[in-house]
């Protein structure tokens, strides 16, 4: 192409696009350039100098992060000159720094220890002393050793752009100049603890994690997070088989390289409140037993009960285990399953295009209008909602909210509290529908608060509506998304885990169940259903933490987390990702689907696969999108008409579902950090709530 | 010598009143709507062949840097930005021009912002000069009472508003990006560049940053003409100059003076001389404290102009004369210099941040003659490591002292140190 700049990197000659850093060009050519400040994803600071490179005819060096590359540029990055200039920088960086690297959780993955062995001195001429800087509260996730500081100001950038929280800043000048956050809080944020990851030393660490292992023992497996239903790329770290810390990988079209903080720093949780063996009720107490004895207790319930039998898949099931149960429901001869144990009214027919988010996570920086309706992003997937940050953050993109109107880290017009609004607006009435109708590719989100009520079908349908009206379906763009909460919603609707024919939903099979109609419930890890509704019915539990539904179950069986198996999660967008074994399940614990395949053996009914490749097989003939994996299988267009709208639009507002961010799953609830992270939270909106108390 | 009649602040000593009315009498706001009849180029042409260098210590061309304005309006507006932070130490003229003269500035800012499509103008003054941001907001006040500024400034058809800001009193706001994000409000420390101010600058609008002297002096050189201004002093240094002298000399001051004139001429001329007399002279810092300084053998026959003072390996930055005679402790006067630096970096980039502190004590190491010899070089090798490697010029201004001193004197000081470090051995 005849726009390209044609840039010489050291004799190599390579073409970049006008524009382009001469940092990228290096990197084009393959000269590898040392950097603490600079970052891909950040603004350009420029300010820790130790990417200095010399440019022909320049009277000094440049800094290659922040300059532009020009026509027929000559870099020399590997001059002594250059080296001469890159080792006085790294002398000052050191000459504050402490060295205490034996203790410090950063040793071995450090920017600072690893660029000093190309660019350090082995001797230190500063005759002075070091400089001490004190340490700074950042809450119960950021370990703070200020004095190992380098003032790259990632974390300031970080804050300010990417979270949309501008409480990290930095104070004084010169050489006292010290990075801090607003009157020495927490962020107020649910992606603070990116800021460790982004941190080229080891200043901001790992609070959870300080002092518990080094990098070089533990061992890493590349995963999926479920916390929400992003599916965010993970690694999880572990020694013998105890998860030490998640890490997020990166992945451009999902959570590009950040985490949230549930994610990240859930890992506690794996470890606490553990089931470890099976369990069954006897004189209404829960005793330890054997696998045999809990089925034979179980089979004893169901003999001659199949039919009054109901599954319930709660929001952290993986695609294998609720297939399997699936089957094993189907097997029994009953109808009443359900994976939307919140009561949304997501359609059960296959057109995915009507519970997914169409557009796509990556896609939202395409956009030009959005909607928001009845969901609170920044909760309920805060990486996405960064991504949402980051399309308004590059301006002309007006967003609108219905429902709760809550500070998301970016400004929307709020238009109302609830479905009157919405049916305004898909009757093509109010300024946004304009606004929307002028967009080339407007999207909205409607979230779980709109649709886990009782007229959420209506709610939905209005929502397709107002998708058509306004032209966000078009060939090339599909502005409509459903976006979920529960990491196995979107699986389970895939594969159909949802009521067959005459079959009941969640709402149907609890009432069944108060009522005695039905005497068998399974609950796999579904524990935020009201349990007082299941009545006196046989309550098996399957899942991993004895939370709500342990409490109440008649029947434990232990299975594994998400970082315990090897299964197929499926992302709000559709995409199919597979987690990885990082550890084994403890004690008697297995994996969901092995609990099925064994009790359909001991009820007579077995299952017809041995291994999970043949259960996926079966699985990938009614769903065969999921074989696809990390690929997104273009849905086409939502479409109403096949709803059973029975409820019209009732005029109640939409009321957020995620109302503690930090406790929305059995392994969350279980994290002792979730527990200090939820405090903490609640403090600071109680003292924003009234401004007085203090 | 300067002819009075040749002078352009004719009441830089404050005799005759700031106000208005004296100020009209001495010849400021004299037609100014003819001067911008003539058009925007005339006045960027006419100030581009005075040859007028930008007076806030670079020396850069002031027409030129005009030039770069954008010449159609893309939309955003213009803004010229006049730093009137005034902290180098030693330097004591723009204070004087807002105290005694701010009716020139204010014109100058207007045939300024005229020039370069500019509707509304900035004025950044630093945060201590209370009595001075008083003075220049009095005079902007008159101005606009008697329809000079405001909408149709001087009954030209242009519409141009001044600001008087006041800073908060950090040097590093005198970098004239920092005092962009100052005047935005935020923390005040350089940009990146490029880009540079031109293109975006003050709210990301084309914008010139311009020292008080330089704009104050244009409305006389439109007047009397590029001609006249680029007469005095010699080739490429041309017009006349405040210099600002301070120190060991008998009657220090400012004094507006031809370019070029010799150092010697000009002390012994304006400033009674040096105490003591010539003979008695050590050294003297030429243009403000970041530029080196020079020995009294330089002093002898060196010119106060830009190219001269850089033949001589320093600078006439802003002109303040700093008169060292032989009772100082050049030393101690260095590392005094050293802590200001150290004091008002603002800490954004690694070598300036690290590196001042780390000079700064040596220095003081050095003046108390507690450092080895041998620290000379490491010292004068850090230097050198931060100069050039910054972002802005605060790191080299605060290299510079230094290597200015080692280069003429470090005899002497490495025989202070090994005197001290063999008395210490007796001992």
């Amino acid at each position: 192409m005849s726009d390209l700049v044609k840039v010489n990197v050291d004799g190599v000659e390579v073409e970049v696009a006008p524009g382009t850093t001469i940092l990228q060009a290096c990197e084009e050519a393959g000269a590898e350039i040392p950097r603490f400040c600079y970052h891909e994803r950040l603004s350009i600071a420029g300010n820790c100098r130790m990417c200095l490179v010399n440019v022909k005819n320049a009277p000094k060096p440049v800094a290659s992060c922040a300059m532009p590359v020009a026509p027929d540029m000559e870099v020399d990055t590997k001059s002594e000159a250059v080296q001469a200039a890159r080792e006085g920088v790294m002398e000052f960086l050191l000459i504050n720094h402490p060295l205490d690297c034996p203790i410090c959780d950063q040793g071995g993955e450090c920017d600072l220890q690893d660029q000093a062995f190309g660019y350090g001195v082995d001797e230190s001429r500063f005759q002075d002393n070091k400089r001490a800087v004190e340490d700074k509260n950042m809450g119960p996730l950021v370990k703070t050793i200020m004095t190992r500081c380098i003032q790259c100001t990632r974390c300031v950038r970080f804050a300010t752009e990417v979270a949309g929280v501008p409480e990290i800043g930095a104070i004084g000048r010169g050489e006292d100049m010290e990075i801090t956050t607003y009157l020495e809080a927490s962020l107020s944020s649910e992606l603070s603890g990116n800021v460790i990851d982004l941190c080229p030393v080891g200043a901001l660490t790992s609070k959870p994690y300080a002092f518990t292992a080094r990098p070089w023992e533990l061992k890493k497996t590349e995963t999926i997070d479920v916390m929400d239903a992003v599916g965010s790329n993970i690694r999880v770290d572990t020694r013998g088989r105890e998860v030490m810390r998640i890490l997020p990988r990166n992945h451009d079209d999902v959570n590009e390289e950040w985490l949230s903080d549930k994610s990240r720093f859930v890992w506690d949780g794996l470890n606490t409140q553990r089931i470890d063996s099976p369990y069954i009720r006897k004189d209404g107490k829960l005793e330890p037993a054997s696998w045999s004895e809990a089925f034979e207790v179980i089979a004893e319930k169901v003999k001659g009960q199949e039919n009054n039998t109901a599954a319930i898949a709660g929001d952290l099931a993986c695609a294998e285990g609720m297939k399997a149960l699936k089957d094993l429901m189907a097997q029994l001869g009953s109808p009443h399953l359900d994976c939307r144990q919140d009561g949304a009214k997501l359609p059960t027919n296959a057109n995915r295009a009507n519970y997914l988010f169409n557009t796509g996570i990556a896609q939202i920086e395409e956009a030009d209008a959005l909607l928001i309706i009845g969901s609170n992003p920044r909760r309920e997937a805060p990486v996405l909602n960064a991504r949402i940050r980051k399309r308004w953050v590059a301006g002309d993109f007006p967003i609108g909210m219905i429902g709760q109107d809550e500070d998301l880290t970016y400004p929307v017009t709020h238009l109302g509290n609830g479905s009157e609004t919405l049916a305004e607006l898909a009757s093509g009435k109010g300024s946004f529908f304009s606004t929307l109708k002028k967009a080339k590719r407007p999207m909205l989100i409607i979230g779980q608060s709109a649709l886990a009520r009782e007229d959420g079908f209506a709610v939905l349908e209005a929502a397709i509506e107002l998708a058509t009206q306004s032209k966000m379906i078009s060939d090339d763009w599909n502005g409509f998304n459903v976006l979920h909460i529960a990491a196995s919603r979107v699986a389970g609707l895939d594969i159909g885990f949802t009521p067959q024919e005459g079959g009941q939903d969640v709402d149907g099979i609890l009432e069944s169940a108060s009522s005695g109609d039905i005497k068998t419930v399974f609950l796999l890890g579904a524990d935020e259903i009201d349990m007082s509704r299941l009545g006196g019915s046989f309550v098996v539990y399957v899942g991993t933490h004895g939370d709500a539904g342990a409490h109440r179950a008649d029947v434990i069986l232990p299975a594994a987390t998400y970082t315990e198996k090897q299964a197929i999660y499926v992302n709000t967008e559709g995409r199919v990702q597979m987690t990885e074994q990082a550890t084994f399940p403890p004690g008697e614990a297995r994996e969901d689907w092995k609990i099925f395949r064994a009790l359909s053996e001991v009820l007579g009914e077995k299952l017809p696969y041995d291994n999970v490749e043949t259960l996926r097989a079966s699985m990938f003939e009614t769903a065969p999108h999921l074989a696809a994996l990390d690929e997104l299988v273009d849905a086409g267009a939502p479409d109403a008409s096949s709803f059973n709208v029975d409820v019209p639009l009732s005029d109640a507002p939409f009321v957020n579902s995620v109302q503690d961010f930090y406790f929305t799953n059995p392994i969350a609830r279980a994290s002792k950090i979730m527990a200090e992270c939820s405090i903490q939270a609640q403090a600071k909106d109680v003292s924003e709530g009234t401004g007085t108390n203090g | 010598m300067l002819q009075d009649s040749d002078r352009i602040f004719k009441n830089i000593y404050g005799p005759d009143g700031a106000d208005l009315a004296s100020a009209k009498q001495r010849g400021d706001w004299d037609n100014t709507k003819g001067l911008l009849a003539k058009g925007r180029d005339w006045v960027i042409e006419e100030v581009k062949s005075s040859g007028l260098r930008g007076r806030g210590g670079a020396g850069f061309p002031t027409g030129l840097k005009w030039s770069f304005m954008p010449k159609e309006n893309d939309g955003r507006p213009h803004y010229l930005v006049v730093n009137a932070d005034e902290s180098e130490p030693g330097t004591c003229k723009d204070r004087d021009i807002m105290r005694h003269e701010p009716h020139k500035l204010l014109e100058g800012c207007l045939l300024a912002g005229f020039a370069m499509g500019a509707h509304a103008c900035y004025i950044y003054v630093r945060g201590e000069f209370i009595r001075e941001r008083e003075a220049l907001q009095k005079a902007v006040d008159e101005a606009y009472d008697a329809g000079l500024l405001g909408k149709n400034a001087c009954g030209s058809g242009w519409d141009y508003d001044i600001y008087v800001h006041h800073g908060a009193g950090a040097y590093i706001c005198g970098e004239e990006t920092a005092l962009i994000e100052s005047l935005e409000g935020k923390k005040g420390q350089p940009r990146l560049k490029p880009p540079f101010p031109a293109n975006v600058g003050l709210y990301g609008c084309p914008t010139t940053v311009n020292n008080v002297e330089s704009i104050a002096v244009a409305p006389t050189i439109c007047r009397r003409g590029a001609s006249w201004f680029s007469g005095l002093g010699r080739e490429g240094n041309t017009g006349t100059k405040l210099f600002c002298i301070s120190g060991h000399v008998n009657k220090p001051c400012n004094v507006e003076e031809e370019m070029g004139i010799p150092l010697k001429e000009l002390l012994e001329t304006h400033a009674g001389g040096v105490r003591g007399g010539w003979d008695n002279l050590l050294a003297v810092i030429p243009g403000g404290s970041s530029v080196p300084m020079l020995p009294k053998e330089i002093c002898d026959t060196v010119r106060m102009d830009f190219d001269s003072l850089k033949e001589v390996q320093s600078g006439l930055g802003t002109a303040a004369v700093i008169v060292m005679d032989k009772s100082t402790d050049l030393v101690k006067a260095i590392a005094r210099i050293a802590h200001f630096y150290k004091h008002e970096s603002c800490g954004q980039c690694t070598p300036c941040r690290e590196g001042t502190g780390w000079m700064w004590r040596v220095m003081e190491r050095i003046a108390k003659g507690q450092a080895k010899p041998q620290e000379i070089d490491t010292l004068l090798q850090v230097t050198k490591q931060i100069e050039g490697h910054t972002i802005c010029a605060l790191g080299d201004a605060a290299a510079w002292p230094i290597q200015g001193l080692f280069r003429h004197f470090r005899p002497e000081i490495e025989a202070r140190l090994t005197g001290h470090a063999s008395q210490e051995a007796a001992e």
